[in-house]
C-alpha cells in the first residue's frame, strides 16, 4: 500500500479533493487507511494516560478480573452451588469473563470517546471513526492482557490447549465486531442524544445477568433458545468451547446468532455513524 | 485572477439553524414528537406545529480563488465567519451550499497544539499531535530532531507538558506545525500566542515557506502588522459575505476603518468647560493622517480654546503629543463657547499597531478637563518593512533613517 513515509493528506493527492454539502467522501475509507498511525497513536495515549501515575500500572487490568473472578466464583459456584461440568470454576468464569469485559470495556469507552475528544472533532478534519475505534482498540489490549492471565490459569489448573484453542481467533473477531457494531451505533447516538450516557451503564447491567458469564448455558436448558438471541450468549460459550475444552458439544445455533446480530449491528452502525459524522462537529 | 488557481471557492454558503428543538438534542424531543405526530389528529392543529427555527447564515456566497505561493490574510470582526470559513476549507464541516475544489493537500493549524495531553512527555505529544495533524508516524521520526530544535525545549523532551510554561508549550506545539509540508496550510489566529521572539520565527516560517516552497496559505488574524507583512491578498469578511477583496493593505484598511472611533461625553454635574467628544477621522487615517477632532462646551469663551492630543501606545504609554499653545503664533484662534477642534498629523511616523487617543481641554492660563485614552484606533502603515524586529523591541515610531557606511 503507502510508502512508510507518505502522509494521510497525501492520500488524497491523485484527484482535486472536492468539498462540497453531502458530498459522500469517496476519500473516506482511504482516508482512513492513512490515518492508521493515529489510531495506533490514540489507543497508546489512551492507555498510557489511564494508568500513568498508578502505582500498579496495567496490572490493575489484571487485579480487576482476578477479584470478579473470586467473587462470581463464590456466588454462583459456591453459594448458588451450580455445576461448572468438571471444569474448575473459576476457569470457567475467566473463560466468560473475557469476551464479557472485553464488550463492556469497548462499549463505555467508545460510547464516550467522541464526547470527550470533542476538542479534537472541532479542531481538526480525520475519519472520526478512529475514535471510537482507538476506544475499542485499548479494551483489546486489556483483553489480550486477561488472555495471557487466562492460559497462565488454565495451566495451573493442569489443563493444557487442546487444538479448539485454535479456533479462538475466530471467535475474537466475531466478539470485536459486536464491540465494533454496538460500540459505533453508541458512539453516533452518545454525540447526538446525550441521554445514552445514561443508557449505556444500564446496558451494561442488564446485559450482565442476561449473558451466561458467572454460570454456563448447561445449567438452564430451558432457557436455552432465549439466552441465545442475545449475542453475548454464542460468543461466551464459543470462548468456552476453544479455551475449557470440557466436551459440550459445539453450539451452532448460539454462535449463528452472534454472527449474524454482529454482522447486522456492525454494517447499520457504520452507516449510521457515517450519516451522522457529517454534522458532528456542529453539534458536538 | 491566478490562472491556475490551487484553491477554488464557488459560492460558499453556511447555514445554522437556531432554536431549541432543531437538532433533537434530546431522545425526549424524539420521542414527544413521535407521539405529537401519532396523536396530530386528535389536537388541533396549532398545538403541534409551531416550531421556531432561527436561521442564520454564517457565511454567505463566499468566492475567492488562489493560486500557489499565494498567502491570503482574512480579516473581520469576530462572528464575521472567518473560523466557519477555515472550518469548511478544513473539512471539519460541510458547506450547506456552494463548491470547493482543491488541488493539492491541506493542513490546517486553527488552535495551537490540538490533542496535546497534559499527562504525556513533550516527545510523546509531538507524535501525537504530528498524527492529528495528518502526519505519517515515520515522517515525523524523520522530522523529530528538526521539530525540538526549531522548539527550543530539548531539555523538557521527557517532562510531561502539564509542567511546561505557556510559552514552551506553544513552542513546542508551533514547531510540531511548522514542519507539516502541505501544499494548502491553513492558520488561524494562532500566532497570537506565545512570546514576541518566538511569533517572529513563526512568522518568518510562514514567509519562508510560501517564498521559497511555493505554499498557499490562508491565514486568519487579528495583527495587522503580521497580516501586512505576510499576505498578498486579502478579504474582509463583515457578517458572513465578502465586504472587501483585494490588496491585503486595501482590505486592511477598509476593515479597521469601519470601527467606531468616537466617545461621546456626558455633560458634567458642575457648570465648567467639558469635553463633549473625541473621535478620530477613519478616512483621514486611510490616507495615513491621524486626524483628532475634539469636542468642547464652556459655560464661558474659551480664550482662546486650547486643545491638547496625546497619542499612546495600546499599553497606556504615550509616543507624542501636542497642544494649541505650543503652535505658538500659528493657532491663534478667537475666544469660543463651543466648537470642535481638529488635530491633524500629517504623514503619521508610526507602525502598525493599536493606538489610543488622550485629550485635554483648556484656555491660555488654566486646564479643565482632559479624557484619558478617550478613543482607540487601529493605524495601518502603508510602509513594509522585511526583517521588522517587534514593536516592544523597536518602539512604534516610525521614521525615516538614512544609512551611510565609511570604510575605514
Amino acid at each position: 500500500m503507502n510508502g512508510p513515509t507518505e502522509s494521510p493528506a497525501a492520500a488524497a493527492r491523485e484527484g482535486d479533493l472536492i468539498i462540497e454539502a453531502g458530498r459522500a467522501d469517496a476519500h473516506y475509507w482511504r482516508d482512513l487507511w492513512a490515518y492508521r498511525d493515529l489510531l495506533g497513536l490514540l489507543t497508546s495515549r489512551d492507555i498510557k494516560v489511564r494508568y500513568k501515575e498508578t502505582y500498579l500500572g496495567v496490572s490493575w487490568a489484571l487485579i480487576q478480573s482476578i477479584v470478579t473472578n473470586i467473587v462470581f466464583t463464590f456466588v454462583f459456584g459456591k453459594l448458588a452451588g451450580m455445576s461448572a461440568g468438571g471444569v474448575p470454576y473459576p476457569l470457567l468464569v475467566l473463560a466468560g469473563q473475557l469476551p464479557w469485559q472485553f464488550f463492556c470495556a469497548a462499549l463505555s469507552g467508545s460510547s464516550a470517546s467522541l464526547i470527550s475528544n470533542s476538542n479534537l472533532i472541532s479542531k481538526v478534519y480525520f475519519p472520526r471513526l478512529i475514535i471510537p475505534l482507538s476506544s475499542i482498540g485499548v479494551a483489546t489490549v486489556e483483553f489480550l492482557l486477561v488472555l495471557v492471565l487466562y492460559f497462565g490459569a488454565s495451566i495451573w489448573f493442569g489443563r493444557f490447549p487442546s487444538w479448539h484453542w485454535a479456533l479462538l481467533p475466530l471467535f475474537i473477531f466475531v466478539a470485536l465486531t459486536l464491540a465494533f457494531g454496538a460500540g459505533v451505533w453508541l458512539t453516533a447516538l452518545t454525540v447526538r442524544y446525550r441521554d445514552f450516557k445514561y443508557i449505556v451503564p444500564f446496558i451494561i447491567q442488564v446485559g450482565f445477568f442476561i449473558s451466561p458469564v458467572g454460570f454456563s448455558t448447561g445449567v438452564v436448558p430451558h432457557w436455552r433458545n432465549l439466552l441465545d438471541l442475545n449475542p453475548m450468549t454464542g460468543v461466551i460459550d464459543a470462548f468456552r468451547w476453544c479455551l475449557l475444552s470440557d466436551g459440550q458439544p459445539f453450539d451452532f445455533q448460539g454462535i449463528s446468532c452472534s454472527i449474524a446480530i454482529s454482522a447486522l449491528l456492525a454494517l447499520s452502525g457504520l452507516w449510521y455513524f457515517r450519516k451522522m459524522e457529517r454534522t458532528m462537529a456542529d453539534i458536538i | 485572477m491566478p490562472a491556475d488557481p490551487i484553491i477554488t471557492v464557488e459560492s460558499i454558503s453556511k447555514r445554522y439553524l437556531l432554536g431549541h428543538h432543531v437538532f433533537d438534542d434530546t431522545l425526549r424531543d424524539r420521542i414527544a414528537r413521535g407521539v405529537r405526530s401519532a396523536t396530530r389528529w386528535a389536537r388541533p392543529a396549532a398545538l403541534s406545529a409551531g416550531r421556531a427555527v432561527e436561521e442564520f447564515w454564517a457565511l454567505k456566497d463566499v468566492s475567492f480563488e488562489l493560486s500557489r505561493g499565494q498567502v491570503l490574510g482574512i480579516v473581520g470582526r469576530n462572528g464575521a465567519g472567518k473560523s466557519t470559513l477555515l472550518k469548511i476549507l478544513s473539512r471539519i464541516t460541510e458547506p450547506t451550499a456552494g463548491r470547493i475544489r482543491m488541488r493539492g493537500r491541506a493542513a490546517s493549524l486553527l488552535e495551537v497544539g490540538t490533542g496535546f495531553h497534559p499527562e504525556l512527555t513533550g516527545r510523546e505529544n509531538v507524535y501525537l499531535n504530528g498524527a492529528i495533524l495528518g502526519m505519517r508516524k515515520a515522517e515525523i521520526a524523520r522530522k523529530f530532531d528538526e521539530i525540538v530544535a526549531f522548539s527550543e525545549i530539548e531539555r523538557f523532551l521527557d517532562t510531561p507538558v502539564k509542567h511546561y510554561s505557556s510559552g514552551m508549550y506553544v513552542r513546542l506545539a508551533f514547531a510540531i506545525a511548522a514542519h507539516l509540508e502541505p501544499e494548502i496550510l491553513i492558520v488561524d489566529e494562532v500566532l497570537a500566542v506565545g512570546d514576541a521572539q518566538f511569533q517572529k520565527k513563526c512568522l518568518n516560517k510562514v514567509s519562508e515557506v510560501t517564498h521559497s516552497d511555493g505554499r498557499t496559505v490562508l491565514f486568519v488574524s487579528h495583527n495587522s502588522a503580521a497580516l501586512q507583512s505576510i499576505c498578498g491578498v486579502g478579504i474582509w469578511l463583515n457578517q458572513g459575505r465578502i465586504a472587501k477583496q483585494g490588496p491585503i493593505g486595501e482590505c486592511l484598511a477598509a476593515y479597521l476603518h469601519t470601527g467606531s472611533q468616537r466617545a461621546d461625553f456626558p455633560v458634567p454635574a458642575e457648570d465648567r468647560p467639558h469635553i463633549t467628544s473625541v473621535r478620530v477621522d477613519p478616512s483621514a487615517l486611510a490616507e495615513g493622517r491621524i486626524q483628532v477632532e475634539v469636542g468642547f462646551k464652556s459655560p464661558f469663551p474659551l480664550s482662546p480654546p486650547v486643545v491638547g492630543v496625546i497619542v499612546s501606545s495600546k499599553f497606556g504609554y504615550p509616543i507624542a503629543g501636542s497642544n494649541g499653545r505650543m503652535a505658538g503664533a500659528s493657532w491663534q484662534p478667537k475666544p469660543t463657547r463651543a466648537g470642535v477642534v481638529t488635530a491633524c498629523l500629517d504623514h503619521a511616523p508610526l507602525h502598525s499597531d493599536s493606538y489610543l487617543i488622550s485629550a485635554y481641554l483648556g484656555d491660555a492660563i488654566a486646564d479643565y478637563d482632559q479624557r484619558l485614552d478617550a478613543v482607540g484606533f487601529d493605524y495601518v502603515s502603508q510602509r513594509f518593512h522585511p526583517q521588522m524586529p517587534p514593536l516592544q523591541v523597536i518602539g512604534q515610531g516610525d521614521f525615516d533613517w538614512r544609512w551611510s557606511l565609511r570604510e575605514d
